[in-house]
């Protein structure tokens, strides 16, 4: 299976998740739109040197993939793509950085290993946790969240547009792909034939737009998308939403893993005490 | 006299290069009627469908719909009456999901939700896709598609279904599903294809057009006979035919 074969196939995979009936799906898409959007601010928010602050908000993530029933191979696919990007970001700062911050023996950790942690880490839960939004809702529902919490319909419709027409126009890709490669023999795929197979695709793109167009006008369209999006809220989504934003709130004003730590060692340090009397 | 469903006449029109497409189309249809338009690639029968709701305007000539002009001005009261099924399934299925796209054109009509619903089930009832409704267009099968391609024109409720080759790309079942399907319905039908023998089963009247006229019109089994006239405008008879 060629790389762009296995992502279609994660999308649809995707696209499936959100078909299912569970603890997930059955949030209206709109209260899966806004925690995912406070989630990712809480994480973007924390100085670039904060890791172990952090740590807590994996269980944003880790409880909305198990109620979505998204399989932890998805996910992992998901970070592996976007693995090279972090990579690319982080990489200079421990080159860059290189005052000492931590101290763990002998073995001195410069600032630019810390930051490089937090950004590997960030990358992980924001990919994450949008793997998990369209898993959860799926892109027509994402989209029509988006559509009643104020995001202009030109967006949107792009948005759907494109998420539709990506599989034909790859499919049309793998099949210009499969064409080469049958008459191609030992030749090797050079910047020339490249270039004139991604003209071939944009001409084809272009008319098919130019199809879908006249589809969607012969069947009235005038300029505005209208759609039965079937969003309905509930208590259950008013109780996911204050629930989960009360978290994040929690996270960013508390460094929990230092209050459990501070307890932790006060509990050790009492009982050490109470054995020395 | 009543109203013709479809009226043509002294129909012209040339692409952009200049090349004739149509050249003089006279051509009538009553309200009920199913027609087959049939002729050799290039021989104008797209771009004729094209005409009948004002995707393509008239070069030349004139068309009515039931007796209203397909002009600029007249162009949504046309698009109401005539439903449209592409050739190509996926240009036609761009929503999300079947049930969406089923109600793209009643929501365009400015129907209210409820109803929409109660014609997106009803369309999709009839083209026997109801368990459908929740898919994605491009997981469905060939035969799936052009099932919900039409769904999605019959809930519009048209008084004229126009269809261009609607069973290119079906498998036997797939297109058997489609014939039984098409002689279940009730508006008036037009359908450009190079299935003969979808013709013969199919429509009681054929329009051969070749090179941007009309050749012959008349009934399937007097034209199929005729070889001569087949041999001319590039066709074969149908296999279930003479």
């Amino acid at each position: 299976m060629s790389r762009l074969e296995a992502a279609l196939q994660d999308l649809r995979t995707l696209d499936t998740l959100a078909t299912r009936d569970n603890a997930l799906t059955r949030r209206d898409a709109r209260a899966q739109l806004l925690v995912t959007l406070g989630f990712l601010v809480t994480v973007v928010s924390f100085d670039r040197y904060r890791v172990a602050a952090l740590l807590p908000l994996v269980l944003f993530p880790a409880v909305l993939a198990a109620w979505g029933e998204v399989p932890g191979r998805t996910l992992w696919r998901a970070l592996a793509l976007a693995a090279p990007l972090a990579l690319m970001v982080g990489l200079f700062n421990p080159l860059l950085d290189r005052t000492p911050m931590l101290g763990l023996g002998a073995l001195q950790i410069s600032g630019g290993w810390v930051s490089f942690s937090s950004i590997v880490l960030r990358v992980a839960l924001t990919v994450s946790a949008a793997v998990i939004l369209v898993a959860g809702c799926g892109m027509p529902g994402l989209c029509a969240a988006m559509v009643r919490l104020g995001v202009p319909s030109v967006f949107t419709v792009q948005l759907l547009f494109l998420h539709r027409y990506l599989f034909v126009l790859s499919g049309e890709a793998l099949r210009l792909g499969s064409a080469y490669r049958l008459r191609a023999g030992a030749r090797r795929l050079d910047l020339a034939l490249y270039a004139s197979l991604t003209g071939q695709l944009l001409l084809r793109a272009l008319a098919r737009a130019q199809r879908v167009h006249q589809a969607m006008l012969a069947r009235g369209f005038d300029g505005e998308l209208r759609t039965l999006d079937g969003l309905r809220w509930q208590p259950a989504d008013t109780l996911f939403v204050t629930g989960w934003l009360a978290f994040f709130v929690l996270v960013r004003s508390v460094d929990l893993p230092l209050a459990l730590g501070r307890l932790v060692t006060g509990v050790l340090v009492g009982l050490l005490a109470g054995l020395g009397t | 006299m009543t109203t013709p469903a479809v009226e043509l006449q002294a129909l012209a029109h040339a692409y952009a290069d200049g090349t004739p497409a149509l050249r003089g189309i006279d051509l009538c249809i009553a309200a009920g009627e199913a027609v087959a338009l049939v002729g050799a690639n290039g021989a104008g029968k797209s771009t004729l469908l094209m005409h009948l709701n004002g995707l393509l305007l008239p070069g030349g000539g004139s068309v009515h719909i039931e007796g209203v002009a397909v002009t600029r001005a007249t162009l949504a009261a046309v698009r109401r009456r005539v439903g449209y099924v592409f050739q190509d399934a996926d240009d036609q299925l761009f929503m999300p999901t079947v049930q969406d796209d089923v109600a793209f054109g009643p929501l365009n009509l400015g129907l209210p939700a409820a109803q929409v619903q109660a014609r997106v089930r009803a369309a999709l009832a009839a083209v026997g896709a109801a368990h459908l409704a929740a898919r994605a267009p491009y997981r469905l099968s060939g035969g799936e598609k052009r099932a919900v391609a039409i769904a999605g024109v019959l809930a519009m409720d048209p008084a004229i279904l126009v269809l261009d080759e609607p069973t290119s790309g079906l498998d036997p079942a797939g297109r058997r599903r489609l014939i039984d399907l098409l002689r279940s319905l009730t508006p008036t039908r037009v359908v450009a294809t190079h299935d003969l023998d979808l013709v013969l089963e199919l429509c009681p009247r054929v329009v051969v057009l070749h090179e941007g006229r009309v050749q012959a019109d008349g009934s399937p089994q007097a034209l199929f006979a005729d070889h001569e006239l087949l041999r001319r405008c590039h066709l074969e008879p149908p296999l279930g035919g003479s």
